[in-house]
């Protein structure tokens, strides 16, 4: 692309003036000027889902709360990213993922590097409203490596889009709907049995919680990676 | 295939039709054939041949005629008598009865006589179905005869594609799947849509699935050329060569018939290429619904189509922009498209003529529930709900009261008492918290509790949610967990209030209709009938005796 082909547009985000590229999305921006739009399912390299609504946004002229992440700028757009209504129903939602399942952070492998855990402590989360559902969902560690913790699981999906678009793998994806939908490797077998996977481990980084973790981990234990993706993407970019 | 052939085929077709003096319809749609009315006719056509009665009399299996409830339903034309609840010959004299009746006077047959003066019959407009329960839905011809086809040649010979889409335009239609979006409008925005080499598709949404709504289906199975037609008429407004019928697989008589529906018209040159010999070419393909709700939504119904699991995805990009594999796509509902051919044939401003200013034209509407006629009606946009349920429906069995009409299924919301004189439109509905929605109309009397109507939506709503997004995935469980408690008499006013916070957050979040829509019925059966809920929760009981509610031990606290 020719540089006088990039199309600039400059629109607001919380009352700040900020000028951005025609393909940019709302959250991009945002994030590019140190405006903090919280997110669970997006990861920078992966295609967006708009699936956690955690950034949602309010767009003047749009009766409808937008998701930050899948929506692009537009000329004289005036985005509020914080205000207390949105605060109040990010909190709730957040609410609503820790009751789903099991996410009890004290004996969770994950703890302290969790990004579920983290989003908590952003939004101010004390406690959670809503009744705990406490399913009894499966733990799969039929994998030689690693191990999946359907409890841990907010289905942020993160692990199916990189499976699929990075490692071209395409071993996760999903299986059941509404409240009984998790995720699954090939057709609903064990991981460990699993003809699809690589092992490369690319899911258990970009996992945002203890979802999918390495095997031999002790509570706490647990540091994911996630570096390797912008950079993968480019490479692939860069070859095409 | 011309327009001289066409008509042709339709004089052809008449004369053979009028070489029968009488005629004695069968219905052969899903609820009379689940009586078996597929045996009356055999029965009625074996009377008829013992008679020697083949040569003036013809039998002809036909779409619904609307009376679900009296089914299955026999009419004798031109005399236009009808009969109702008809049993095949091995449960009795019925089909007899009425081929005797047609020679000599039968005392008999007056127990299965239905007057066809009835408001049921008298006070329909019928637009979408005015061919349903005349023609053979299984024969090309019968349709053409019926001036089918027509139109679809007479846009394509005579009208440029803009000129179409503002018939359609003028007409006011506005889509009858349940948002009301201006058809006109859809149609030029996806006209004027740029894609790769020019590739735009046209896709029928029939994936109806409302509880207790069956209007796409009694159109699909009464008369599927119109949909097609009205398919092809849409494709060649907006440069489209390619169309999807995406029907779920629960209709299996649906499927068929469209299938055969397509076979006749490719046969006879009205589908395929070069129509009607112009550059205009249309291929329609059949896609099944493996049984999800939430596949509806247009964009689920999209990824469902590609092959991938039926999950909505985000708007904008809304589908007449990128839609099926990433082209511009037109979707409309199987109503839409069945209002198509009219107008294009009568013209827009003919169908502006009907309904009230903002809503044009007609509605099919399911009448379910407790109302003495349950079936299938049209009746043009601003008429009263007062008119429907009571004069065209018959009232309420069994001498009872009139409680609520729901509408819009599980996205939709209650009208109580007080607006029953309410004109029938998009705007009103919306005004008094529910919506048109594709045409599902349940009539409840007192024996209803309104919590438990509440809970029944949810509960679909909590098992037809994707899962996707969190807040309808977790929040519609939720919100069904707490109307359980409310109508089990396990829940204070913590319950209530934290029930009322899920309806605002499901509402503003969900990724898609499905869950936007979802709390739409709790909060219109609170907003009208608060003093039920209030009786669960405050009394510990059920005022329309339905919840079995036992006073709680402990009510359960709510959070920490």
């Amino acid at each position: 692309m020719s540089p006088a082909a990039v199309e600039i547009k400059t629109l607001q985000i919380d009352g700040r003036d900020i000028g951005a590229r025609a393909d940019q999305t709302i959250l991009e921006v945002a994030r590019e000027n140190g405006i903090n739009i919280p997110t669970l399912c997006h990861l920078d390299g992966l295609t967006d889902v708009g699936a956690c609504r955690l950034c949602l946004v309010e767009v003047k002229g749009s009766n409808k709360l937008l998701p930050a992440c899948v929506t692009r700028v537009q000329e004289g757009m005036e985005v509020t990213a914080h205000s207390p209504q949105l605060e109040a129903l990010r909190k709730m939602i957040v609410e609503m993922l820790f009751s789903e399942r099991n996410h009890v952070c004290s004996v969770c492998v994950s703890n302290g590097h969790c990004e579920l855990q983290q989003m908590a402590e952003s939004l101010g989360i004390t406690h959670v409203r809503v009744p705990y559902l406490n399913p009894k969902l499966q733990v799969d560690a039929s994998n030689r490596r690693f191990v999946v913790d359907h409890n841990r699981c907010i289905l942020c999906s993160r692990c199916v889009r990189v499976c699929d678009e990075i490692e071209g793998a395409h071993t996760w994806d999903h299986f059941g709907r509404g409240i009984d939908c998790r995720v699954i490797t090939d057709l609903n077998q064990p991981w460990g049995e699993s003809d699809s996977c690589t092992g490369c481990g690319k899911c258990v980084h970009v996992c945002p919680t203890g979802a999918l973790v390495e095997k031999g981990r002790a509570a706490g234990e647990m540091r994911k990676r996630q570096q390797f993706l912008p950079y993968l993407t480019l490479m692939r970019e860069g070859r095409q | 295939m011309t327009l001289e052939d066409l008509r042709e085929i339709a004089r052809t077709e008449r004369e053979k039709q009028q070489e029968f003096p009488r005629k004695i319809h069968v219905c052969t749609a899903a609820a009379c054939l689940s009586q078996r009315s597929d045996k009356v006719k055999a029965g009625i056509e074996a009377r008829i041949k013992e008679k020697g009665l083949e040569k003036s009399c013809h039998v002809k299996g036909v779409g619904c005629m609307g009376l679900c409830a009296a089914g299955p339903l026999v009419s004798v034309e031109p005399e236009g008598k009808l009969y109702q609840g008809v049993r095949p010959p091995e449960e009795g004299s019925d089909t007899t009865d009425i081929v005797d009746s047609l020679e000599s006077k039968n005392t008999a047959v007056e127990r299965l006589k239905l007057d066809p003066t009835l408001p049921f019959f008298k006070e329909q407009v019928k637009v979408v179905l005015e061919n349903s329960g005349n023609i053979d839905p299984e024969r090309i011809e019968d349709y053409i005869s019926a001036d089918g086809y027509e139109a679809l040649l007479a846009a394509l010979t005579a009208m440029t594609p803009l000129e179409v889409i503002e018939q359609v335009t003028k007409s006011g239609l506005r889509g009858r799947g349940g948002a009301g979006y201006p058809t006109g409008l859809k149609w030029s925005t996806v006209a004027k849509a740029r894609s790769q080499n020019n590739t735009k598709f046209v896709i029928c949404n029939a994936d109806e699935g409302d509880p207790g709504a069956f209007m796409d289906r009694s159109v699909l199975e009464s008369d599927p050329q119109r949909v097609l037609e009205g398919m092809a008429i849409a494709a060649y407004a907006v440069g489209a060569s390619h169309g999807y019928i995406y029907v779920r697989a629960e209709y299996p008589l649906a499927i068929k018939r469209l299938k055969t529906a397509i076979k006749q018209a490719e046969n006879l040159g009205l589908l395929g290429n070069n129509i009607c010999e112009t550059r205009f070419s249309f291929r329609i393909d059949i896609r099944l619904g493996a049984g999800a709700f939430v596949c509806g939504e247009e964009t689920a119904l999209i990824n469902s189509v590609e092959g991938k699991r039926g999950t909505p995805r985000p708007r904008p990009p809304y589908p007449a922009q990128e839609g099926l594999w990433g082209a511009p796509t037109l979707i409309n509902n199987v109503e839409t498209y069945a209002n198509i051919a009219p107008i294009v044939r009568k013209g827009g401003a003919w169908y502006a003529g009907i309904g009230t200013e903002k809503s044009k034209g007609t509605k099919v509407f399911a009448l379910a529930g407790r109302v003495q006629n349950t079936g299938l009606i049209e009746v043009p946009m601003g008429i009263k709900l007062r008119d429907i349920i009571f004069r065209l429906g018959g009232g309420i069995p069994d001498g009872r009261n009139f409680k609520a009409a729901q509408t819009g299924g599980p996205s939709g919301g209650c009208v109580p008492e007080q607006y029953l004189d309410m004109p029938v439109d998009y705007e009103s509905l919306a005004k008094v918290g529910s919506i048109m929605g594709s045409g599902g109309l349940i009539v409840m009397d007192d024996t209803s509790c309104m919590p438990d109507v509440a809970k029944y939506f949810m509960d679909f709503c909590r098992t037809e949610s994707c899962g996707k997004c969190a807040p309808c995935r977790v929040g519609t469980t939720h919100m069904h967990n707490l109307l359980e408690k409310i109508t089990s008499g396990a829940a204070g006013e913590k319950e209530l209030a934290l029930l009322e916070e899920l309806c605002t957050v499901v509402s503003q979040t969900s990724l898609c209709g499905l869950g936007q829509t979802a709390p739409n019925p709790v909060v219109s059966t609170l907003r009208y009938f608060r003093n039920e809920y209030m009786a669960h929760i405050s009394d510990k009981q059920c005022p329309a005796g339905v919840c079995k509610t036992k006073p709680a031990a402990k009510t359960a606290e709510v959070g920490k």
